[in-house]
């Protein structure tokens, strides 16, 4: 049968971010795909070498918009490595309870997509509902719906105030059973059954070998998660479960990250309940000479950070590793031998970050326009006119 | 295998291609080795240690490369990093994707950001930099220099 490449993106309605799929199709049976990155390149890690160790941890926030914990919780473990030194136990839990709600909605925000991916609108409606939820409890905790801005090398920048822990906890234990009601529709709905069992499994040991990480291998059946393998913060002082599963298809992907936001919301309550007293930052002077290695189970898998400095006040050498980089070489062994219906959910059960994925980047302008921040806000304030004006035009 | 039974198994089965075994905490250490005995070295620690592939890092030492393999052996929370020294301007070394797929993309993002020829590898097109990039600019270096006048760079202060 005649071979077609089917391209998906760089640019596509059904896309969040910018990457490019070719899909090499014979019929409808995909037998080849290839995936070109980079049009996010921005920069990141050439721009933190710039900077001094605590106005790094601005930039690496802003890697990512979900992850905007998980890169300065990696980077300032990176950081605390070289000296080395313990940050106090108050931000431990701080650091714990903001890490876990980041989780909550990133999996919500996930799982929206994934029903949105699959034709399946209602789950997007309900999932981004409450997911609305859990950004007023970040809210009411850092004064953020998102960029909580809450760490920095030593510990974390601000208090939870104790007023705020109840009014938060009641939000967290008001989710708690709409996560659950969730679930079941989930595992009983035969559209979400038909759409995702038996679809871009990913074996165990081919998940070994790309090193897939976080939901993506733990959904293999390889028990893999950094909060339990190397405990750290407060992870090994709440009881909460590793959550595995076996069949590796995109069925179980979406089970694991249901079931681990109600862990979280778990681990959430017993911090927020048992928060101890005491300062919330070490105060660090010096940065010494060294390197330092620092790991975090974001929502999607480990990030990674290494920081190397030279006794200056600016790290030497900064390497970012988002859990995508390793999860997105995966799609070689799950979309090949499926059909070209399915491609665009098993892509996403990855979870993608590519914001994440292409930190650095150098673009060439060529002489065209440049736009300010001003010129940007204008732009969008003259669409959003023009919108006003063609809506009123109808009615 | 408890750690320090797993150092010493290193230690006696590749004596004489390691250099300087750097123990810096109880979950970290750091061992110098012959770039030529990577394949050997890693492929002892993924697949009989059952260690996972974290990554690799470069960076450019000004008279010499230096990458770092990061595994970590989750059962006993130990973090290995190799180190390996590239000597200018012979910048090669043998890629790992025979041994995993984990290192496939890396290896493409180090050559074209530090410019470090990985013998071996089935693709080695460029990961992140876009096409019009020229060749043999490479902009984690140390003697990086700007080529493009026009271009628009935040320095960062």
């Amino acid at each position: 049968m005649a071979r077609t490449i089917v391209p998906i993106g760089p640019y596509h309605p059904l896309q969040e971010e910018p990457e490019f799929f070719s899909l090499t199709v014979e019929g409808e049976k995909i037998v080849d795909i290839d995936v070109q990155i980079g049009y996010n390149h921005r920069g990141i890690e050439k721009l933190s070498e710039l900077k001094t160790f605590d106005k790094s941890t601005y930039v690496i926030e802003r890697i990512c918009g979900i992850c905007s914990t998980s890169h300065p919780f990696a980077y300032t473990r990176a950081v605390e490595d070289i000296i080395p030194m313990e940050v106090p136990e108050r931000a431990k839990y701080i650091r714990t309870v903001i890490a876990e709600g980041e989780r909550i909605h990133s999996h919500m925000l996930w799982l929206g997509l994934a029903g949105h991916f699959l034709g399946y609108n209602t789950v997007y409606m309900w999932a981004w509902k409450l997911r609305e939820e859990i950004l007023d409890v970040m809210e009411i905790l850092s004064g953020n719906r998102n960029n909580y801005a809450m760490f920095k090398p030593g510990g974390v920048r601000r208090d939870i105030k104790s007023e705020d822990i109840k009014p938060a906890l009641d939000k967290v234990a008001s989710i708690v059973p709409t996560l659950k009601m969730l679930l079941k529709a989930v595992e009983d709905d035969p559209v979400i059954h038909a759409r995702t069992k038996g679809i871009g499994i990913l074996t165990k040991e081919e998940s070994i070998s790309y090193c897939a990480l976080g939901p993506t291998s733990r959904a293999s059946g390889v028990a893999r998660d950094v909060r339990k393998d190397a405990p750290y913060a407060a992870y090994d002082k709440t009881e909460w479960d590793m959550i595995v599963r076996s069949n590796g298809d995109v069925f179980d992907k979406v089970v694991v990250r249901i079931l681990e936001m109600l862990e979280s919301a778990k681990i959430m309550k017993n911090c927020l309940e048992n928060l101890p007293q005491g300062e919330i930052d070490a105060k660090i002077k010096d940065i010494p000479s060294g390197e330092g290695i620092g790991a975090h189970e974001a929502p999607r898998g480990e990030v990674f950070h290494y920081v190397r400095s030279d006794g200056t006040n600016r790290p030497v050498r900064h390497k970012v590793r988002a859990p995508t980089f390793m999860n997105l070489p995966t799609y070689k062994a799950t979309v090949v031998g499926e059909t070209i219906s399915d491609a665009t959910i098993i892509l996403a059960a990855i979870d993608p970050c590519y914001c994440c994925t292409e930190r650095m980047s150098v673009r060439n302008i060529k002489g065209k326009k440049i736009y300010s921040g001003e010129d940007l806000i204008r732009l969008s304030q003259e669409k959003t006119e023009k919108i006003r004006g063609n809506y009123k035009k109808q009615i | 295998m408890q750690r320090s039974e797993i150092l010493k198994n290193i230690k006696e089965k590749f004596k004489d291609d390691i250099g300087e075994v750097f123990d810096k905490s109880e979950k970290r250490v750091y061992i110098d080795i012959k770039p030529e005995s990577l394949t050997k070295i890693a492929g002892y620690i993924f697949k009989n240690l059952g260690a996972r592939f974290n990554i690799a890092s470069g960076v450019d030492l000004r008279y010499h490369m230096e990458i770092l393999y990061h595994f970590t052996i989750e059962d006993i929370n130990l973090l290995i990093s190799l180190r390996v020294k590239l000597q200018k301007p012979n910048l090669q070394i043998d890629s790992l994707t025979s041994c995993f797929k984990g290192s496939d993309w890396i290896e493409r993002e180090i050559h074209e950001l530090l410019g470090i020829d990985f013998k071996g590898h089935p693709d080695l097109r460029r990961l992140l930099l876009s096409d019009d990039w020229p060749e043999g600019v490479y902009p984690l270096r140390c003697d990086y220099k700007e080529w493009d006048k026009n271009a628009i760079r935040d320095r960062g202060v």
